[in-house]
């Protein structure tokens, strides 16, 4: 392939992933390493460096749109980014240490987790406790605008959702992908945040904790402008379309789809981590 | 209906409100960086494209970038030599500074809510990030 061809596949590629990852919620970084490494053979630290860049982009692309629907809490956001950004420091340093043998497995399993994660979160009915005391004291209860007005909501497990973001953080700076689906999780599911709050300030947080591993990736030799350049034009173009486009389709059949086109990534990166052929 | 006369409901709005305003300011300050790093390295990408289509590529094995290209200095004066490399790094770069530039807008937001904890909180964001873009070498 030359220079021309490589940068147009890769641009597509890109597109159709980020158009993908916006219109299912799943998020297209996350498809963006085995896409480059499986049928591009690109090294796993170059893919790795052009899918961190791209999540840059998307989250910060997006936040817009996000921010229109008034249900991101930047409080909640701004306190676990503390523990999101040194679990993508220690994240990026591992990279040049872990063998690209161990990274693919890592990744197969978390490929894996998130089509898992997609099918299985529900939303939780909520019930009423009294409020946390150190959520109180971080001024982390809020509210957001529900069909009858707006809705209060309290926050708990702050010390559990913490230590999960720092996971996140460390997947984030390992793989290069905004690790969405595990941050929801902590917010969701460990702090009892409602859905929606939980997805958009997921979104918010993604941008400042990949920013956070990039400076290593740059310094490291990491990232060849060359092949982020289509990666992150691909994506920000195809997620912008997917966000438009989200409002107005159904997306169940297509969540499933790319669900299970998550799950073949995810087998494939096991068992070229295993076979030790990456 | 005398909601509106208890003093500390009164604030908890006031704070709502600035924390709503904040959010939009921020998001088109976000919108703003990715929209001006894109086009330079769509600048950088022309170029590039431009100089030599037909050569090969050959991603498959790892021998880091060339060390001009690896920090802030060195993008920055490949970029002005109008090397198409370092036009598209810096677009990158850009990129990757919106985010910071998030943080650092917060840290003023913070302070004009007069909320200390939070601005802490910040600034200990702040520095992590800092310290990835240009003390990263140390113990790289």
């Amino acid at each position: 392939m030359n220079v021309a061809e490589f940068t147009f596949l890769v641009w597509a590629g890109s597109l159709a992933a980020g158009f993908l990852g916006a219109l299912t919620g799943l998020g297209g970084g996350v498809v963006l390493v085995p896409l480059l490494t499986i049928f591009f053979k690109v090294d796993l630290h170059y893919a790795i460096g052009a899918s961190l860049v791209s999540v840059i982009a998307t989250s910060s692309g997006s936040a817009a749109a996000y921010v229109k629907e008034g249900f991101s809490n930047i409080r909640i956001g701004m306190f676990l980014e503390i523990a999101t950004t040194f679990g993508a420091l220690l994240g990026a340093f591992l990279t040049a240490h872990v063998p690209a043998r161990g990274i693919a497995v890592i990744f197969g399993v978390v490929l894996l987790y998130s089509a898992y994660v997609a099918r299985n979160i529900r939303p939780r009915t909520a019930e009423e406790q009294p409020p946390d005391p150190l959520a109180t004291k971080l001024k982390m209860n809020s509210s957001f605008p529900d069909t009858s007005g707006l809705r209060q909501y309290n926050v708990y497990n702050v010390p559990g959702g913490f230590g999960i973001m720092f996971g996140a953080g460390a997947l984030s700076g390992l793989l290069g992908i905004g690790s969405g689906a595990l941050k929801v999780v902590a917010m969701d599911q460990a702090m009892r945040i409602p859905f929606k709050v939980s997805t958009t300030t997921s979104n918010f947080m993604i941008g400042v904790t990949a920013a956070a591993s990039a400076g290593v990736y740059l310094t490291r030799g990491y990232i060849d402008p060359a092949l982020a350049m289509p990666v992150m034009l691909g994506v920000l173009v195809g997620s912008l379309m997917g966000t438009r486009v989200l409002v107005k389709t159904k997306t169940k059949s297509l969540r499933l789809v790319f669900s299970v086109v998550i799950v073949l990534l995810g087998i494939e990166m096991l068992l070229k981590g295993i076979t030790g052929t990456i | 209906m005398n909601d509106y006369l208890n003093p500390a409901l009164l604030r908890d709005k006031l704070q709502e409100w600035l924390d709503r305003r904040i959010e939009i300011v921020l998001a088109q300050l976000l919108r703003a960086g990715v929209l001006s790093a894109a086009l330079v390295v769509i600048a950088g990408a022309v170029l590039y494209l431009g100089a030599h289509p037909r050569a090969h590529v050959d991603y498959r094995t790892f021998h880091a970038e060339p060390e001009q290209l690896r920090g802030v200095h060195g993008v920055l004066d490949a970029a002005l030599q109008g090397q198409a490399m370092g036009i598209m790094q810096l677009g990158l770069l850009l990129l990757i500074a919106t985010p910071i530039a998030r943080v650092v807008f917060s840290v003023f937001a913070f302070a004009l809510e007069g909320d200390r904890m939070y601005v802490v909180f910040t600034l200990i964001v702040l520095s992590v990030l800092l310290y990835s873009l240009f003390g990263s070498f140390l113990i790289a």
